[in-house]
């Protein structure tokens, strides 16, 4: 087991290069120069323009830059950012908690609705009920998300006005007030991820319930409840994770849609007012950050396996 | 009778007419028209037209089986509508689509703006139609160049192997690890936000699931025994790729490309949608949500035609995407 997880860690590597080189590369061609940004006022000043170059080391070849970049990058340190001067780590790490929040609650919203639609599809297969679900399931994974954000906000925001449109409240500061703010977010990052595993967990699920341990714990007497809830689901859980695991990456594009809308001051957002304000270390660092978090996601995705199954080892 | 018409044809194509006899009329064709060396065909005059004649037959038999697939029809009248917009918007608009109405700003659907008019008082209806030209565009264009692309990279994976593999695999995997949104909005952010470099960043982020599905399929076909005939008789690894390789692996990268046209339709939505995609004044439906997401509360058809426009249209093509799996894979076409 701990040589897989080592094993694992060093097949990231290569990848998290390739990583860091196009991050790397894509950003150091972003339109405008920085220098020239920042100058602001002194437009014209050849000597101040020259100096803000020589300190971001935009003079230097660009393989030293991007080693340069990388080694500081490796050490934790992403550079400040062109527009606050504020150091990129502690941006990050001031946002992250809030895109980690949401993330989290959208999953649970995802995992929630996507069991108990698989559940009620998958006890009677081709009834009303099943293609109805499949056919929501189907309309929802391909729901774009800014489109739901909308909607979701003209009907119970504008409409009804049982919730505040948008905004952000931490938890600890008002529990109540953070709550109804997190509902609709939630509801638009856990959709795509509730159809994908509905229709995952129903198929799972139907081809569960016909093996010969759940017409033995049938036998045997057992509540039907139990048999689905005890024998059932955790037997259909493994496609679900591993679905699950390839979620984040859209749960991470999906961040950035509904940070956008509902003014949610987390990491997806940040990138993107970065791209506006051409603050290039902040949206490099937000990149780095957001892939990383993917590719540690799929790590453990993989790790779950051996927790839910027995079964699965590690070689 | 399958295995009667091509009796008498390439090597390639028996195994196929003996090996696929479920396979469609229409697989077997493309594999024949694939590779025609007319050489070998000795079959008389008479067997042609027949064969045509069960062609003809056989097509139209393809095209009622894929619309007998659940919500397939209605799907390809939405795409017709899309497309009917796209090519003859200058025919059917009502309005210009850039024309400000200054006497009605923000207005609700009537007769003469039967979707509203938005906040320059241009009508939503007109703007819907032409941004149907940047969608299909976007998603045609772009698609079809990734298309290739990972065609191309997935091929000389799959067949090389070795080295060459590793690398392109490991290429592969590096995009696949951005979420696909941050990397296309870091793209068009580099390269400044125009069509032309939104087309870039969806091309780029479309290429891997292209190239890792080809590479898939050649693993698989490369070990069949028409491809080992050929290289015996030597036959040029690129004649090999082309001919013998690509058109027994086309069916799934239809059905791939169908469903990257959807998902590159929503992508591009999203990057005008937050700003950095197609810029405003062109009509785009990204461009025209973002606009409605400011007016919602005051007027809501902008952001609800646009919303509605992008998500029938992709709900289509996914329909169809669907569709043509089911059609073009016999083990699928018992179950529906």
């Amino acid at each position: 087991m701990k040589e897989y997880v080592l094993r694992r860690l060093v097949s990231m590597v290569p990848v998290m290069l390739i990583v860091s080189i196009i991050s790397f590369s894509l950003l150091y061609g972003l339109p405008g120069d920085p220098a020239i940004a920042l100058i602001g006022e002194d437009v014209g000043n050849e000597e101040a323009y020259e100096a803000i170059r020589e300190d971001l080391g935009l003079n230097d070849p660009i393989w030293v830059q991007y080693g340069k970049w990388l080694g500081r990058t490796l050490q934790g340190d992403l550079g400040n950012s062109i527009r606050t001067k504020e150091e990129v780590t502690d941006i990050l790490l001031r946002r992250a908690p809030i895109s980690l929040y949401y993330g989290v609650a959208g999953l649970l919203v995802g995992v929630a609705l996507g069991m108990f639609g698989a559940i009620v599809s998958a006890l009677r297969p081709g009834s009303k009920l099943d293609v109805l679900g499949t056919l929501t399931a189907m309309a929802g994974i391909e729901l774009p998300s800014f489109w739901l954000a909308l909607l979701l906000m003209y009907l119970f925001s504008l409409t009804l006005g049982w919730l505040p449109p948008s905004g952000y409240v931490s938890p600890f500061e008002d529990l109540v007030d953070s709550g109804k703010l997190l509902i609709m977010p939630a509801l638009v990052l856990g959709t795509g991820s509730a159809a994908v595993i509905m229709r995952q967990g129903r198929s799972a699920l139907i081809e569960v319930m016909s093996q010969d341990y759940i017409t033995s714990a049938r036998a045997r007497g057992l509540h039907e409840r139990t048999v689905i809830v005890r024998h059932a689901i955790k037997n259909a859980l493994i496609p679900v994770v591993t679905i699950l695991g390839l979620q984040i990456g859209n749960l991470v594009s999906g961040a950035v849609i509904t940070e956008t809308v509902f003014a949610i001051p987390g990491i997806g957002r940040t990138a993107v007012e970065s791209i506006f304000f051409r603050d290039f270390p902040v949206l490099q660092g937000a990149v780095l950050m957001l892939t990383f978090t993917v590719l540690l996601a799929n790590l453990l995705t993989d790790l779950a396996y051996g927790y839910i199954d027995p079964r699965i080892r590690f070689r | 009778m399958a295995t009667s018409i091509h009796a008498s044809a390439s090597a390639n194509e028996n195994i196929c007419a003996r090996n696929c006899p479920g396979e469609s009329a229409l697989t077997t064709i493309r594999v024949a028209t694939a590779s025609p060396d007319k050489g070998e065909y000795v079959a008389t005059a008479a067997l042609e037209g027949r064969a045509a004649r069960v062609r003809t037959h056989r097509r139209f038999a393809f095209l009622r089986r894929i619309l007998d697939i659940r919500l397939v029809g209605p799907s390809l009248i939405i795409l017709l509508i899309v497309i009917v917009s796209a090519l003859g918007a200058g025919l059917i608009s009502p309005h210009d689509p850039s024309t400000q109405d200054y006497t009605a700003f923000t207005q609700g659907p009537s007769l003469s703006h039967p979707l509203g008019t938005d906040d320059l008082g241009r009508d939503v209806l007109a703007r819907l139609i032409y941004g149907a030209r940047i969608s299909l565009q976007v998603g045609i264009i772009a698609v079809g160049i990734a298309v290739t692309l990972g065609v191309t990279l997935g091929l000389l994976s799959g067949y090389a192997g070795g080295f060459v593999d590793d690398l392109i695999m490991r290429f592969v995997d590096a995009v696949q690890a951005f979420p696909t949104l941050v990397l296309a909005l870091a793209i068009t952010a580099a390269l400044g936000p125009n069509v032309a470099n939104a087309m870039i960043a969806i091309r780029f982020v479309s290429i891997p699931a292209m190239a890792r599905l080809t590479r898939g399929q050649t693993l698989t076909v490369r070990e069949h025994e028409y491809v080992t005939a050929a290289r015996v008789i030597g036959v040029s690894p690129l004649r090999i790729m082309l001919r013998h390789i690509l058109p027994n692996t086309t069916a799934p990268i239809i059905v791939q490309a169908t469903l990257l046209i959807a998902s590159a339709i929503v992508t591009e939505a999203s990057l005008s949608f937050l700003g950095v995609g197609v810029q405003p004044p062109t009509p785009t439906w990204g461009g025209m949500l973002r606009t409605g997401s400011q007016y919602l509360e005051t007027a809501p058809w902008i952001a609800f035609s646009a919303g509605t426009a992008i998500f029938l249209t992709v709900l289509a093509f996914n329909f169809v995407g669907d569709g043509l799996r089911q059609a073009l894979d016999p083990r699928l076409r018992t179950r529906r």
